[in-house]
């Protein structure tokens, strides 16, 4: 059977009548006698509880609560009720457990003011990440002997090897899709065996080091964001301080390091994968013989491709391991914002990424690298 | 409310009977029984890797026992997915050793979610009142209901965790080393919490401590687990006649001395 609390009202003369309460006043049984309660008009002048056969603080606390709103004496209560309306008098009633919120006319304004605020902050934050990375570059420059070569054989591993079949898979279908849907539109000039100069150059140039780039800002600067916002937060960075350790030293410059390099080598890899991806499909789809493909881009493509591509890989890299490393550092609080950096690392590491190609693009063009 | 009928109310709250746990072949617990009786605070005291915290967890349903049984409140734990289970959670609360706030919501928010889980079917204005006035019983401020985890210090967010054990009016309440961390001052002060709030709702307490200071001052009995299981289980005085070394070297090392001589000034 489930227990519940029953109420009744007993008029017996002077100050109004008297609410009578019996049954279980607990939490399981607490609402409907709550709502009940809640709607009853005054005036009440006193509360008797001596049908209650099972109580608890909430009980306690709305009995109370209804007492205090109609200023009704409480009567008949047993010894464990008298305990437990004890335990609640002292606290004041109220209900507000969620934290103070600005009505939406004033919320606006204050969110863009923070915003503006915390632009600035990030702002004065990435210039003295900078100064802390040359100030470490420095003090590892005058003492080699404390530079972290394992760290930074363990990020290359991790940011570069681990990353060759990813990459690699990317960057064959890549090579496949450009030299398939190239050879459909060129074939409409007559010209498909231009696929080779389209995949050639584009590969070389922009898509190899570009996706290469996104890539690792999903797989690396993510992880870096993501490893040094929880020792952030389990206070691992601050041991280090304490100990002496400088923190840039040892974790970010080898990541930067790690990253930097690696992204040569990731970019010029995806590269020559999507030229043999796109070979594959000149031998399957368009007669061209797969090494006569490869003979072709050697004639095809001038080496400042090569360069251009090479040249923009490790800058790529240095933006993806400075965005992870920066927000990995900016962690406070709790875990959900190692999350939020987290996100904040990639995202922003894809967006710097891709305007500076779009920059890189005009540049080399301009500068007679066509 | 059909869980209680099964159990009378003077029957023990926590029977664990013949429980076996092992991680691999690494045996942590192997034949051991223990009764809480109702309405004691029961300290449970062994070295550190003895495996204090994973019979708690056995008991509360977060560890598979690989052999005994386990009853609280009159429902066998052991064998049974508590998620699908027969409501016996609402009548217990668990203070884990960090506290385990959620550190998305707000102390009072941290309270208010196993009421909304619960009882859907409170008012939320009610519900809310519930959960401010269970901070505040916990002996925090005001101002703490509204405020994050992380802006608490270590033994507010301790008062701030038992205040979520507290929410559902619970019957049993498990402490894990609930002074650890604390300065002396407010590992007292905690330890008259849970001594009045023991007496006030009712509760019984299963106490998992490192602190001699709570042992002597609020526990009824003490239960020492080495060697596996329970050796032994009763009043301090009771234990120390029991003469086995580990509990001899536990109450008698100078630690141990001072607890019971500031003890004894304190009731003398």
């Amino acid at each position: 059977m489930e227990k519940s609390a029953q109420y009744s009202l007993v008029e017996d003369g002077a100050g109004g009548p008297r609410l009578m309460l019996s049954g279980t006043l607990t939490l399981a049984a607490i609402a409907p006698l709550e709502r009940a309660l809640h709607t009853m008009p005054g005036p009440i002048a006193s509360i008797d509880l001596s049908g209650v056969e099972d109580i608890d603080t909430v009980g306690a606390w709305v009995v109370l609560q209804f007492a205090r709103a109609h200023e009704a004496e409480i009567t008949a209560a047993s010894e464990a009720a008298q305990r437990l309306l004890g335990a609640v008098r002292g606290i004041e009633p109220g209900s507000e457990i969620h934290p103070p919120r600005l009505p939406a006319w004033e919320r606006v304004p204050v969110k863009l003011g923070e915003k503006v605020y915390a632009a600035r902050a990030g702002l004065y934050g990435v210039v003295g990440f900078f100064g802390q990375i040359l100030i470490g570059a420095a003090s590892l420059a005058r003492n080699p002997a404390r530079f972290p070569v394992k760290a930074l054989v363990h990020q290359m591993e991790l940011v570069g090897v681990t990353a060759l079949p990813i990459i690699g898979l990317m960057s064959f279908l890549i090579g496949i899709v450009i030299a398939q849907q190239g050879a459909v539109q060129l074939e409409q000039f007559g010209a498909e065996a231009l696929t080779v100069n389209l995949v050639g150059r584009i590969t070389l140039r922009e898509l190899g080091v570009l996706m290469t780039a996104i890539m690792v800002a999903g797989r690396s600067g993510s992880a870096f964001a993501a490893q040094l916002g929880t020792m952030k937060l389990t206070e691992e960075i601050d041991a280090m301080r304490t100990i002496g350790i400088s923190p840039v030293e040892v974790l970010v410059i080898p990541r930067i390091m790690a990253a930097t390099f690696m992204m040569i080598l990731l970019g010029f890899y995806a590269s020559v994968v999507a030229i043999v991806g796109g070979a594959v499909v000149g031998e399957l789809a368009l007669g061209i013989p797969f090494w006569t493909f490869l003979a072709r881009i050697q004639e095809v493509v001038p080496t400042h491709d090569l360069w251009v591509g090479l040249i923009k890989a490790p800058v790529f890299g240095l933006i993806v391991a400075l965005a992870g490393c920066y927000h990995g550092l900016q962690v406070r609080g709790n875990s959900e914002e190692v999350g939020r950096r987290t996100t904040m690392a990639v995202v922003s590491a894809i967006f710097a990424v891709i305007v500076l190609d779009a920059f890189f693009a005009v540049f080399f063009t301009e500068v007679g690298w066509g | 409310m059909s869980g209680s009928v099964s159990s009378p109310d003077d029957a023990p709250p926590i029977v664990v009977e013949g429980l076996g746990i092992r991680f691999g072949d690494f045996v942590v617990h192997e034949n051991l029984d223990l009764t809480v009786r109702r309405g004691e605070i029961l300290g449970v005291v062994g070295g550190s890797g003895s495996g204090k915290s994973v019979l708690m967890r056995a008991i509360i349903g977060l560890q598979r026992a690989s052999e005994g049984r386990i009853d609280v409140l009159g429902h066998t734990i052991t064998g049974v997915d508590l998620d699908r289970g027969i409501g016996v959670r609402r009548r217990w609360g668990v203070l884990f050793q960090g506290g385990a706030l959620f550190s998305t919501l707000t102390v009072g928010e941290n309270v208010e979610v196993a009421l909304r889980k619960y009882y859907p079917d409170l008012s939320p204005e009610l519900r809310q009142e519930i959960a401010r006035y269970k901070v505040m019983l916990s002996g925090l401020p005001e101002s703490a209901v509204t405020k994050y985890p992380s802006e608490l210090s270590g033994g507010m967010k301790k008062r701030a965790g038992l205040a979520r054990a507290l929410a559902l009016d619970p019957e049993l309440l498990f402490l894990d080393e609930p002074t650890a961390g604390l300065d002396p001052i407010g590992a007292a002060a905690f330890d008259r919490l849970t001594r009045e709030l023991k007496e006030t709702l009712g509760l019984t307490v299963f106490l998992i401590t490192h602190d001699l200071d709570t042992l002597y001052e609020i526990c009824d009995r003490v239960a020492v687990i080495a060697e596996k299981r329970i050796i032994a289980v009763g009043t301090i005085p009771e234990l120390i006649a029991t003469g086995h070394p580990w509990i001899e070297e536990y109450f008698n090392g100078p630690r141990g001395r001072a607890a019971r001589d500031s003890h004894a000034r304190a009731k003398g």
